[in-house]
């Protein structure tokens, strides 16, 4: 047992052995997944609650698949209409949630660290299904699990992370675990969507696409946020397209087998070329959202086999 | 006529800049005499200090006192025994309560329940704008006739330059003292952390460092033109230091202050989202922190404060951008004061020049040295006794302080305001 993570909050505390652990399950799902096995045993009994406090359709459909595969009884709650409209604070949410006593919290929150308050206050396994700017887990793990079957290997590749960095949670776990792996990553963005410090973390950052993109092996386009665009981060969305929309043209200085991810959904003709992204001899989007669902099964079933082993320890050895 | 003689003392001597071994005498509220060797008692109550440290008590500009509108967060009451268990003899409170303190009358209700229930001195600040809402100064005079030592609008910052000239031009023909927060307000609105690879780590919202200095040179412009007595609340980064050292050279009537948090920490002790940690403006990079502290040891930052802060726990309980912002401190300000002394950085008289003389001087007070003729608002200490911090043990109501668990070393072993001891280490 080589996972010993009691919640999945962020890619930041783990083990490369445990991202390792994680990729090798969630293979396995996926080709359950392709072949119609079932396992319903894996989670059978416990509670999958999906606590979305911001918009989602795609992550939060891949969860509820991912629990109801794995045997979960998997409730989704739309946070946005609810408590926090009647005053109600995360922490007394989290609370509340806890004394109903599920086993699987997946929560999605606006605020950076707010997933990390929360799982401090519950007994259950909490995956962060994104918080903030802060961290995605479950999307840079699928983002791994496609890159590893499609390039055979998760080290030693270059990969090119592009767009609207600043804001992107996709992007900073994706950074964390593609570099624990011992990759090149170059970041491209306009200097206004760059955030900080970014070169500290061990990435080469770039201003000018096609520079960036230079024999590169995996080219990550990143959404733009256009909810997040309040500031006037760049001067209009076609000048953006022009500068830093993916086409073949600059999709052309990358290697010549090069494949192209965005975490979606995605803004055709703003960050990607519509061409590209259906092009299937190079685009892998639609296998990121099926090892999506393998990874998350992977994810919680790890999970829950430390919530169990937890569980059944006697009380007060370890409390 | 009442006569107390410490003898076996340590004398910090902010003026002299000495720390020797003498004895002090006190008559009827005030510091009569200093001697080397003690002389002979005379029917004085004597107390032995032990060789522990006696120093001037600490005047802490800049104090939060909950009241009007938050009692709950904190009282006189409570923030007066807060400020005595600390050594803190004089407490300076800001005026961004609930209402703003900007009208004689406000002024009036804080003097009162201040002189009720506090055994420290208070003096008020009043608001430098009406509302602290940057529009209309405030009845300067009449504020300044019944007690308040300075103008502030505390953390906001007065944006319309017309107005802030024109507060200031006042205020300077009335020889107040005007006191600002320098965050330029457009790079910093929003922002919860410096930026820099912690914030992008985090992804919260940064504030560049830049935005002090722009801040701090729009106000030097602005005294250059009004000729007004100023000081620049929390300086605390390495860029604004040349403007701060500019402006004073050319003679401009400019002071500058540094909060304690900012002396003693840094941004990566936000780690993992602890609001504690959240204070205005936030912590700095280590490398701003020793810059900050190498400036207060040559004299150019004049003033350490606690920036005394009370919050709730609901108010800290909350997603790290949502939180509130600020800590307690009047309790943990001469412990934390005292990691600089034991790190070697800066030297007790120093030390107290920062805490005790200077805020003295630029309230024109007597207080703040030991002096013939000046007020007996002593502290006696000592700077090694370990002790873990325990928040819950803390007399401010509020508990919301970054160093609950930090070993520290300095605890006070008695408060004197006027000759009386309001505070003994039990």
């Amino acid at each position: 047992m080589t996972f010993r993570a009691k919640h999945l909050l962020g890619i930041e505390h783990l083990h490369p052995t445990e991202i390792t652990t994680l990729l090798d399950l969630a293979d396995r799902y996926a080709d359950h997944n392709r072949r119609g096995v079932a396992h319903r045993d894996v989670l059978a009994g416990m509670t999958q609650i999906n606590m979305f406090f911001e918009n989602s359709t795609r992550t939060q459909a891949s969860f509820e698949i991912a629990g109801k595969r794995l045997g979960a009884d998997v409730m989704n709650m739309g946070m946005q209409a609810s408590s926090i409209k009647k005053g109600e604070t995360l922490i007394d949410t989290a609370l509340t949630l806890n004394a109903m006593h599920p086993d699987l919290l997946v929560v999605r929150h606006p605020h950076s660290g707010a997933v990390d308050l929360l799982a401090q206050k519950v007994n259950c396994a909490v995956l962060n299904a994104g918080d903030g700017k802060h961290e995605h887990p479950t999307q840079a793990l699928l983002d791994a699990l496609t890159i590893r079957r499609a390039k055979g290997r998760l080290h030693r590749l270059s990969i090119a992370i592009c767009g609207d960095v600043a804001h992107s949670r996709v992007a900073r776990s994706n950074i964390m675990l593609l570099g624990k792996m011992e990759n090149r990553i170059r970041l491209i963005a306009p200097p206004t969507l760059m955030p900080s410090g970014m070169n500290e973390f061990g990435c080469e950052v770039f201003e000018d696409m096609e520079e960036g993109l230079k024999d590169v092996d995996v080219v990550m386009m990143l959404r733009l946020q256009k909810e997040r665009m309040d500031g006037g981060f760049i001067p209009s969305e076609r000048e953006y397209f022009h500068r830093y929309g993916l086409d073949a043209a600059k999709l052309a200085h990358a290697k010549p087998d090069a494949i192209v991810m965005h975490p979606g959904p995605m803004n055709r003709g703003v960050e990607i070329d519509g061409t590209i992204a259906d092009d299937i001899n190079r685009s892998v989007i639609q296998e990121q959202v099926e090892m999506g669902v393998a990874v998350r099964m992977a994810a919680m079933d790890l999970l829950a086999q430390n919530l169990r082993a937890a569980r059944a320890l006697p009380q007060g050895i370890m409390a | 006529m009442t006569e107390t003689l410490f003898i076996n003392a340590r004398l910090i001597d902010p003026v002299a800049l000495t720390d020797t071994m003498g004895a002090l005498l006190v008559r009827d509220g005030k510091i009569v005499e200093i001697y080397e060797t003690a002389p002979d008692a005379k029917g004085a109550q004597i107390i032995d200090c032990g060789g522990k440290c006696l120093a001037p008590g600490i005047i802490d500009i800049g104090v939060k006192v909950s009241e009007p509108g938050e009692r709950h967060k904190e009282s006189f009451r409570s923030a007066g025994r807060a400020a005595a268990a600390g050594g803190v003899t004089t407490i300076v409170t800001r005026p961004d309560t609930l209402p703003a303190i900007d009208t004689p009358e406000t002024l009036e209700f804080v003097e009162r329940r201040a002189q009720a229930d506090a055994p420290v001195h208070v003096l008020p600040m009043a608001a430098l704008t009406k509302g602290r809402m940057g529009r209309e100064m405030t009845e300067i005079g009449f504020l300044q006739d019944a007690g308040a030592v300075a103008f502030s609008d505390a953390d906001r910052v007065v944006t319309d330059t017309k107005v802030f000239s024109r507060a200031l031009t006042y205020a300077r023909s009335l020889d107040a003292l005007v006191i600002g927060h320098t965050q330029d307000p457009g790079l910093s609105k929003g922002a919860a952390v410096t930026s820099g690879k912690f914030a992008s780590l985090r992804g919260l919202p940064g504030v560049t460092p830049m935005a002090e200095r722009m801040a701090l040179d729009r106000d030097i412009a602005l005294l250059e033109m009004t000729g007004a007595r100023y000081h620049a609340s929390q300086i605390t980064t390495a860029r604004a230091l040349p403007a701060l050292e500019r402006a004073k050279r050319n003679g401009l009537n400019i002071t500058a202050g540094v909060g304690i948090h900012h002396l003693t920490l840094n941004e990566m002790d936000v780690a993992d989202y602890r609001t504690f940690f959240k204070v205005k403006p936030p912590l700095r990079s280590e490398d701003d922190r020793i810059a900050v502290v190498q400036a207060v040891a040559d004299g150019l930052i004049d003033i350490i404060c606690s920036m005394h802060t009370p919050q709730d726990e609901e108010s800290k309980r909350l997603p790290y951008e949502e939180a509130a912002s600020g800590a307690v401190g009047l309790e943990t300000l001469l412990p934390a004061a005292l990691r600089l002394y034991h790190a070697d950085m800066i030297d007790l008289p120093r030390l107290f020049r920062a805490l005790s003389l200077n805020p003295a001087r630029l309230l024109r007070l007597d207080a703040g040295r030991l002096r013939e003729g000046a007020p007996a608002d002593l502290i006696l200490f000592d700077p090694d006794a370990p002790f873990q911090l325990d928040r819950t043990q803390l007399l401010s109501k509020s508990k919301n302080t970054p160093f609950d668990g930090a070993r520290m070393q300095g605890k006070v072993l008695g408060t004197w305001v006027d000759g009386d001891r309001i505070w003994e280490k039990s």
